[in-house]
């Protein structure tokens, strides 16, 4: 019963998202007040029937209804209750309802948040979320129907895949979806400019808050799907540039693009046709995304296994959206004009060149995830494009990018005089070169790529402190500095922490990158492995039972010249259900390495094949993750997009803008 | 005309790092694509014999073996029309198993032995990798039309 509710509700849902993503837009172009607000009514309504929905397939879980086809195939009874939760969205059919109730959640947050916008762009706004929930909620009743029966009911189900068996499942995929989905508010923002042929600062300050949360999402998403790959996959790994996670990679690159683009926008009213471009570009990555992770033309170990009915219904949704915003984009943009003029020497042109740069390493990564695809549509045999040329194209293109960042925040918007102030930052950048130069000599040994990733990483730290000292001391005035801090905004503020939080991500990957050791070694009881400085002694292996597993459980010892550190357990475990191996790896974390250790398989006797890893300062790459998305939140906290909120009780006037000219506010 | 000036300055300049990226790419892409090779495309020579390349199929039932040296392990893999031994030293994955699906990448040996750097096998019980179930479909091909 509970499963049908599910259904029709899913239905009912689809009819709300039909009539949200037609009358509101047809209403904003007429000018009928009724049909605009429409658009708030069926965006509760739509929302309201994609989560009792969604309740329905949780509720099968956790109660093992193993009738419903897909519980059965992705849960099991012995499954414990929060892996039960999460299992929702293990698997495709789930994982798209999730993206459904997520994209209808955005949707009722821009109704709920939006109350000092014009009718007009509201209405469209939540007109296009609503044609893109139709997409969703149709691709998901028409293919992916996750209330489908299993009769007769099975006895068990098959169980939720091992690897999936961790807290990362509980996090990682929401948080996700939350940037994929949010950046569909971005591209509503700029299919609603666009139609409505006005697009000026305003515009950008409103859309902003928004984009950056969504990019928040996504950082804080691909940041967790890296660490739990680290952790979970037992290889040491934290980056395989493989198809799915370069589609989760890609819309981060181009998200980041678009934030800076739209800060260039609201502050001089340049960039408009650029910033909209890119909000229909971040989008189009996101959806790609979801068609090349779940139609099964990729190899991967992500990739859902599905068939290509999918593939071919979102590939045609895919070619529908891009096609009708870049047309709608030719259409109308022309009429949008240039914005205010700046000289080759000023922040715009900065903030140009990370946005090129940023656009052409996405467009590479693109390439090189297409390209097999593209080969073996066209028979021209069968290939694979593998880390190296990711690598080969992507470090050469990101040291000028990070190096930019670190002098773009300095230089003064409209016109600056960059000679004058490559002058002043000398000693930054000398201190820079220093340290670059010497932390690779402590570290071990030289190499000049550890150098050459320092010395960006490094400069940009040292210009940011700078540059918050210069303001610091330039609003200090005779009230002191405490004064001078409390003037900073707070999206000043959130600024310097996220580029602060790159520059140590990028510090981590350089050190791991440059210095991390790797053994895999055969190891008897009472053998001992000597490495980076530490010594591993293998204890043996002893027999436990976990929930619903069994494993085997290693004992290494770790001490530092003779002291013991501690002791690893890493595990190899064997599912009940699904009777294959996983290997759960021991890590021993600190802020300035960690030690790794998994298990291979059994070598007969006593003896195991274990893989021993000494990475240095690899933590500083999710640190970095962490405080770029605690940036981006402080930027959004900031109070002129609260203020903007609290005017509201007027019904506030925004002047017609003459197209051509852009709006300094 | 400053303004005509300036647009083409940044349109050259455009161009000049579109023409920096692209040579990158073209390089990079030049040595690093591997191409995968099915046992039967080995066997019958089509594969090449100094380059890197990808080698998948079914891994035999009762082949893997334990060299004893360290962690070296022999097996082989077929495409149900011919099978390639090959050598791996290191840790194989946990989904790594005698009659499933698995892809390789390494170079063969002067002995005909494929040395592997790389084995990736399939992440979940229904999950086939699309190369791996194209070459099984050519070997079944081969069998039908050799029986026939």
């Amino acid at each position: 019963m509970i499963p049908e509710i599910g259904n029709f509700a899913l239905i009912l849902a689809l009819c709300l998202a039909l009539i949200q993503g037609t009358l509101p837009l047809i209403g904003a172009a007429t000018g009928r007040r009724a049909w605009m607000n429409l658009g708030r009514s069926t965006v509760l309504g739509q929302f309201l029937m994609v989560s009792i929905a969604f309740v329905c397939l949780t509720y099968a879980f956790i109660v093992n209804d193993f009738s419903v086809l897909y519980a059965a195939m992705n849960s099991n009874s012995q499954l414990p209750l929060q892996y039960r939760i999460a299992a929702v969205w293990g698997g495709h059919e789930g994982s798209l309802l999730l993206w459904a109730l997520l994209l209808a959640a955005w949707a009722l947050a821009v109704s709920m948040f939006s109350r000092s916008l014009p009718e007009e762009m509201v209405a469209r706004v939540l007109g296009v979320m609503g044609l893109l929930s139709v997409g969703f909620l149709l691709f998901v009743l028409l293919t992916s129907n996750p209330f489908e029966r299993l009769l007769p009911a099975a006895l068990d189900g098959r169980d939720l895949n091992p690897l999936l068996q961790d807290p990362g499942l509980i996090f990682h995929p929401p948080m996700l979806y939350m940037g994929y989905v949010g950046f569909s508010v971005a591209f509503s923002f700029a299919i609603a400019a666009l139609l409505s042929g006005k697009l000026d600062a305003s515009w950008a300050r409103w859309s902003r808050p928004w984009t950056t949360i969504a990019w928040v999402f996504l950082t804080f998403g691909v940041g967790l799907g890296s660490w739990w790959a680290y952790y979970e996959l037992g290889w040491g790994g934290w980056w395989f540039w493989d198809p799915v996670e370069n589609s989760s990679f890609m819309p981060w690159l181009v998200g980041t693009a678009l934030i800076h683009s739209l800060a260039v926008t609201e502050k001089r009213g340049c960039f408009r046709n650029w910033t909209v471009l890119l909000a229909i570009l971040t989008f189009s990555l996101s959806l790609l995304g979801a068609f090349l992770v779940r139609s099964g033309v990729l190899t991967s170990v992500h990739a859902f296994a599905t068939d290509p009915e999918r593939g071919v219904f979102i590939l045609g949704f895919l070619v529908t959206v891009i096609g009708t915003s870049l047309a709608l984009y030719a259409w109308r943009a022309p009429k949008v004009g240039m914005g205010g003029a700046f000289h080759w020497s000023s922040r715009e042109t900065m903030l140009l060149t990370n946005n090129v740069l940023l656009v052409v390493v996405a467009g590479m990564v693109l390439l090189g995830t297409l390209y097999p695809l593209l080969l073996d549509a066209l028979n021209l045999g069968k290939i694979s494009v593998g880390p190296p040329y990711f690598d080969a194209v992507f470090v050469p293109l990101m040291l000028p990018l990070v190096f930019l960042c670190g002098l773009g925040s300095l230089v003064r918007w409209k016109h600056d005089d960059l000679a004058e102030l490559m002058i002043r930052l000398r000693w930054v950048f000398i201190l820079s070169l220093l340290l670059s130069i010497v932390i690779p000599f402590m570290m071990g040994h030289f190499s000049i790529m550890v150098c050459l990733g320092l010395l960006v990483a490094i400069w940009v730290i040292a210009t940011t402190f700078y540059g918050l000292w210069q303001r610091v001391v330039g609003r200090s005035g005779n009230r002191g500095f405490v004064a001078g801090f409390r003037s900073l905004t707070a999206s000043y503020i959130g600024m310097v922490l996220a580029h602060i939080g790159m520059a140590i991500g990028v510090i981590g990957i350089t050190l791991v990158s440059g210095y991390e050791i790797e053994k895999d070694v055969r190891m008897d009881v009472g053998d001992t492995l000597t490495m980076g400085g530490y010594e591993f002694k293998f204890e043996g292996v002893e027999n436990i039972e976990g929930p619903n597993y069994s494993a085997s459980r290693g004992l290494i010892q770790v001490s530092e010249n003779g002291q013991v550190l501690t002791t690893l357990h890493p595990e190899k475990r064997v599912y009940n259900v699904q009777t294959m191996p996983m290997t759960e790896a021991a890590i021993d974390s600190t802020i300035f390495r960690d030690l790794y250790v998994s298990m291979g398989d059994s070598l007969g006797g006593t003896a195991w094949a274990v893989r021993v890893y000494y990475k240095p300062f690899i933590s500083w790459l999710w640190m970095g993750c962490f405080l770029m998305g605690l940036g981006g939140l402080l930027a959004v906290s900031d109070r002129r997009y609260r203020l903007a909120h609290r005017k509201n009780k007027k019904k506030v006037v925004v002047p017609e803008m003459d197209m051509a000219e852009g709006v300094k506010s | 005309m400053k303004n005509r000036h300036k647009r083409l300055i940044f349109v050259l300049a455009g161009l000049a790092g579109l023409a920096v990226a692209a040579t990158l790419v073209f390089k990079a892409l030049d040595s690093n694509l591997s191409y995968f090779f099915s046992p039967t495309e080995v066997a019958e020579g089509s594969a090449p014999k100094d380059n890197v390349f990808r080698l998948g199929g079914i891994v035999e039932v009762g082949s893997v073996q334990q060299t004893g040296e360290g962690l070296t392990v022999h097996f082989s893999v077929t495409d149900n029309a011919n099978s390639v031994m090959i050598s791996y030293t290191g840790i194989l994955p946990d989904l790594f198993e005698e009659g499933q699906g698995v892809i390789t990448q390494g170079k063969l040996g002067a002995d005909g032995l494929f040395y592997a750097d790389e084995v990736l096998a399939k992440h979940d019980e229904t999950y086939m990798p699309p190369e791996v179930a194209d070459a099984l479909e050519e070997g079944k091909k081969k069998l039908e039309s050799n029986g026939s």
